[in-house]
């Protein structure tokens, strides 16, 4: 894997950027606050997709909103772009830096602002970890429903700018259906409210473009976030197949038999071996997969439906079927899971991960392939997923120190995007587009849409500063990569290398 | 993760260590959620990714200067970080070397060296150290604020019971803790008495070179261990069970000697010995039948302060507190249980104000129950916790003497 280095901006306009922009900033922030020395940049360079890197030209970070507007006005009236940061664990390099442009550090910023627990509404600076949420509003018996697996790290800022979901986002919706109200500071520091404490806002929900819109429109600072009480009982049922296939015909057994679980999800064999390295959760390493599924609400609910699932689990051929003995272990259970991806880092150095969807119907083919894939490519692939709205996640394991190695990676990657699409999937289900997979969404958005999409960009940010290159390709680079498209999307970025 | 380590170090047995330890980290992010570091000041470079990435960068030849330094320096070494961790990175051996190269790197100025050289030869020195306490004790009531704080109050010290049993185990009757808390170790002494287990000390042991290795006097730090393996190795021929360890800080140095002499060929056998036979005071308990101790507690609540090096070095975790309710005890809920509490060996003298912020936090949740009682395990966190804490402060294992029965 290589740093990008291709497509950069010359050193000479880096460094009349930051000497213009450096003395502005100063004004604003302390000397802790910012960072110009490349000892001090480097570990900025990347987020949670480690093979991109690009070295930021400056660090801001910012304690509060009007440092954020003042940051805003200075890179406005110089030209100069803006990517923002959160906890950066992000996973298609949405937070990596541009090397002539500020990289806003929100971590700072991670403040409560307020508590109602009578309507059920908390205030949040957006550098505030998604687990700090729930944690915060628990003696209240309330929780924040969406819960990435990078919930104990991610940030709620990155949660927006992502839309993303989580285990529970099956019943309870994603981060768009969670979010009540946010402040947004665009390029030109004006302040923006979009939403309102009510269900329906008046006006155009401009909330709804903003969630999941990756950075590109302007900076959270402040947002408001549903509450949901804590179901009164939930229980897990952890389900052991002796065949990846079978289990994953089990998923659309539950979901056929009008059982909506709390939370349904995958791992194979590798991923919950290495889960269990890590944990001890008890989980069954002889299985070839491992269905986790979760049903929450009253006793009476909860006592029927995990009959049910036990039942339809079991006749779709489940070797071994168990229920959490206890919260204790429901939570370690969940806390294996939500391991899976970095604890697959004590089998390899590097893995990638994918975010393809498909309709859950196809689980059970496409995953046969992308094992078979493993030969053909020689790498390893291990897989977690939120089965039940049928988002993949493999992981191609692989040693970033060989660059063969990283390059077949790549290839295998790329084989599994198009196997999604070919089977009437998507390229994201929730990791967001970023520098990653900002070609395959021109064969995704073949038509109109783009122009659209830049239209509304523009809209909010005139001069393109907000996390350019990112999210939406432009219409050239379509072209280009159109005409390159010949063989499932395995072509070089044009300045953008691949890894 | 990727990396390209300069030629300058992968040739090297610390280069190539660090570079194992590299390769394991994903760059996921988790471990910065626990940092206590991170969680006070925010900053990438205060995190345990951060660090990582410095001392990644030191490692393939990039310039550094006294930053890196200083985020290092900021760094507990409490390794909450390692706990969280689900790739297993071993952060704690990663910043050991990055601490002794970046010291290299960029040599301390003469004053702070100074200091630090004074942290080295007072604390583990059990005459000089016990000499100043004294004096800090006498006059206490002059010291001026937070100084006078620092110097832990005067306790008088308990009986120690006659080796009696045929059953011995040896105790590391540590370098502060003689002078400051003289009772912990008689408490367990007699609590182990009561087991049928003679508890004795090795006069010529001193410190377990915790305090010098962790600044990165690394040398220093292998002779007092050296030093100790011989004080101890006469009981050990004799047929000693094991060398307890009632302060988690030493307990988990100790069971370190065995990797970090593995290079001595004089030592390297009877270190790892002694680290087979190091046991931390809940691990003593758990071979034996409690039942023989009658203990009854009444009606106290107890707020259990779980030291870094007992529940992220040594991973034991919650089996004190389970002894504790086992007595009889009321174990109170303590938020944030994984954070340290700022003492960290000598971090409260060289970082004072992140430690006097963690210490705020700390004794805050640790309160927050009403309890009677704080109860910890370390010398360190006990003297820390008392400096802020309204609440008495007791080793678990002198509450459990406390409540022995008949
Ligand atoms: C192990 C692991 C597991 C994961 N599991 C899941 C999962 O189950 N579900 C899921 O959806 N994702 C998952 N992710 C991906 C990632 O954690 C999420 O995308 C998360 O929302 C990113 O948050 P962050 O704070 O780290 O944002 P960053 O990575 O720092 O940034 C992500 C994007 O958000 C923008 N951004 C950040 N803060 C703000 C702000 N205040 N205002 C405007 N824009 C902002 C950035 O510009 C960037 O485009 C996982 C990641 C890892 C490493
Ligand atoms: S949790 Fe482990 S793998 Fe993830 S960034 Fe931290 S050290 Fe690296
Ligand atoms: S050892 Fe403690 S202070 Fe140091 S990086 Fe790890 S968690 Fe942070």
């Amino acid at each position: 894997m290589t740093a990008i280095q291709s497509g950069l901006l010359d050193q000479a306009i880096i460094d009349d950027r930051r000497a213009r922009i450096v003395p502005k900033l100063q004004a604003i922030l302390s000397s802790d606050q910012l960072k110009v020395t490349q000892e001090d940049l480097a570990p900025f360079e990347t987020d949670g997709l480690a093979p991109y890197r690009r070295m930021p030209m400056v660090v801001a970070l910012p304690t509060d909103k009007a440092q954020v507007i003042a940051i805003m006005k200075a890179c406005q009236s110089e030209d100069i772009p803006v990517v923002t940061r959160g906890a950066g664990t992000g996973l298609s390099g949405g937070a990596m830096p541009h090397e002539g442009g500020v990289l806003l550090s929100m971590t700072k910023m991670n403040a409560i602002q307020n508590i109602d627990p009578d309507a059920r509404i908390i205030t949040v600076q957006p550098g505030i970890r998604n687990a700090a949420v729930t944690q915060a509003v628990a003696p209240y018996g309330l929780y924040y429903a969406p819960d990435p697996s990078s919930q104990i790290a991610c940030s709620i800022g990155g949660n927006i700018a992502e839309n993303s979901g989580g285990v529970h986002c099956l019943k309870y919706g994603l981060t768009v259906h969670n979010v009540l109200q946010a402040t947004v500071i665009t390029i030109d520091g004006g302040e923006l409210t979009l939403g309102g404490e009510s269900l329906d806002a008046p006006g155009l929900d401009l909330m709804a473009a903003l969630i999941g819109s990756e950075g590109m429109l302007g900076v959270v600072v402040e947002a408001k976030l549903k509450l949901l009480p804590i179901p009164q009982v939930t229980k897990v049922v952890s389900a052991a197949f002796d065949d990846l296939g079978t289990a994953g015909r089990a998923v659309g057994d539950i979901i056929a038999a009008g059982i909506i679980p709390a939370g349904l999800e995958m791992m194979d064999k590798l991923s919950l071996q290495a889960a269990e390295n890590f944990l001890n959760a008890g989980y069954p390493t002889w299985a070839e997969a491992l269905l986790l599924c979760e049903v929450d609400g009253t006793a009476e609910e909860v006592q029927e439906h995990i009959e049910d699932v036990t039942q339809v689990l079991k006749t779709a051929g489940a070797v071994e079927v168990k229920v959490a003995r206890d919260d204790a272990e429901r939570e370690l259970f969940w806390k294996g899971r939500k391991s899976a991806f970095p604890a697959v880092g004590q089998i390899s150095p590097d893995y990638y991960c994918m975010d393809g969807t498909i309709p859950r119907g196809e689980l059970p083919e496409v995953l046969q392939k992308i094992s078979d894939m493993q030969d053909k490519y020689g790498l390893q692939c291990a897989n977690v997923f939120h089965a039940g709205d049928g988002n993949l996640h493999p992981l191609i394991m692989f040693d970033g120190n060989d660059p063969v190695q990283a390059e077949k990676a790549q290839q295998y990657g790329s084989e599994i995007l198009t196997t999604c699409v070919e089977h009437g999937g998507t390229i994201t289900g929730e990791h967001g587009v970023g520098v990653e997979k900002i070609n395959e969404m021109c064969v995704q958005f073949p038509g109109e849409e783009l122009t659209q999409f830049h239209a509304l960009k523009r809209a909010f940010d005139a001069k393109e500063l907000m996390n350019p290159g990112k999210a939406i390709p432009t219409l050239n680079r379509c072209a280009e990569f159109g005409h390159m498209h010949v063989h499932h999307g395995e072509m070089p970025h044009p300045e953008l290398e691949r890894f | 993760m990727q990396t390209s380590i300069v030629q300058k170090y992968a040739n090297t047995p610390q280069g190539q260590q660090a570079d194992a330890i590299l390769r394991k980290c994903v760059h996921c992010g988790f471990c910065t959620a626990t940092c206590p570091t991170y969680q006070l000041l925010g900053d990438e470079l205060d995190s345990p990714r951060g660090r990582i990435y410095l001392i990644k960068q030191m490692l393939e030849g990039a310039e550094v200067t006294e930053k890196t330094r200083n985020h290092l320096d900021r760094c507990l070494t409490c390794r909450s970080c390692e706990t969280t961790c689900p790739s297993g990175v071993e952060y704690g051996k990663l910043v050991d070397i990055g601490r002794d190269l970046v010291e290299k790197e960029v040599p301390r100025g003469f004053v702070e060296r100074l200091t630090r050289q004074a942290l080295i030869s007072v604390l583990p020195n059990r005459p000089v150290f016990n000499a100043l306490l004294k004096l800090g004790q006498t006059f206490k009531p002059v010291v001026p604020g937070a100084l006078g704080k620092k110097i832990p109050p005067k306790r008088a010290k308990t009986p120690w019971p006659a080796p009696r049993h045929t059953r011995r185990m040896l105790v590391l009757d540590a370098c502060a803790q003689p002078g400051a808390t003289p009772n912990v170790n008689a408490s367990a002494a007699r609590v182990l008495d009561r087991l049928g287990i003679s508890l004795v000390t090795a006069p010529e042991a001193g410190c377990c070179g915790a305090v010098a290795y962790h600044l990165n006097d690394q040398a220093g730090g292998l002779d007092a261990m050296r030093a100790n393996i011989d004080a101890w190795w006469p009981e050990i021929e004799k047929g000693c069970e094991a060398i307890v360890i009632t302060a988690s800080g030493c307990g988990v140095m100790v069971k370190e000697y065995g990797h970090l002499l593995a290079g001595d060929a004089a030592y390297a056998k009877k270190a790892r010995r002694i680290a087979e036979l190091c046991k931390d005071m809940t691990e003593v308990f758990a071979a034996e039948s409690l039942e023989q101790l009658n203990l009854s507690a009444q009606e106290q609540k107890v707020a259990f302060h779980a030291p870094c090096t007992l529940q992220h070095g040594q991973k034991i975790v919650g089996v004190a507190e389970r002894y504790l309710r086992e007595a009889g005890f009321e174990l109170t809920m303590v938020a944030d249980s994984h954070l340290c509490c700022g003492s960290a060996g000598t971090y409260s003298i060289t970082q004072p104000e992140l430690s006097q912020s963690l210490l705020k936090n700390k004794v805050e949740a640790l309160e927050a129950g009403r309890p009677d009682v704080i109860a910890t395990a370390n010398i360190g966190c006990h003297l820390h916790i008392e400096t802020g804490a309204q609440t008495p402060v007791k080793h678990w294992i002198e509450l459990i003497d406390d409540v022995c029965g008949a």
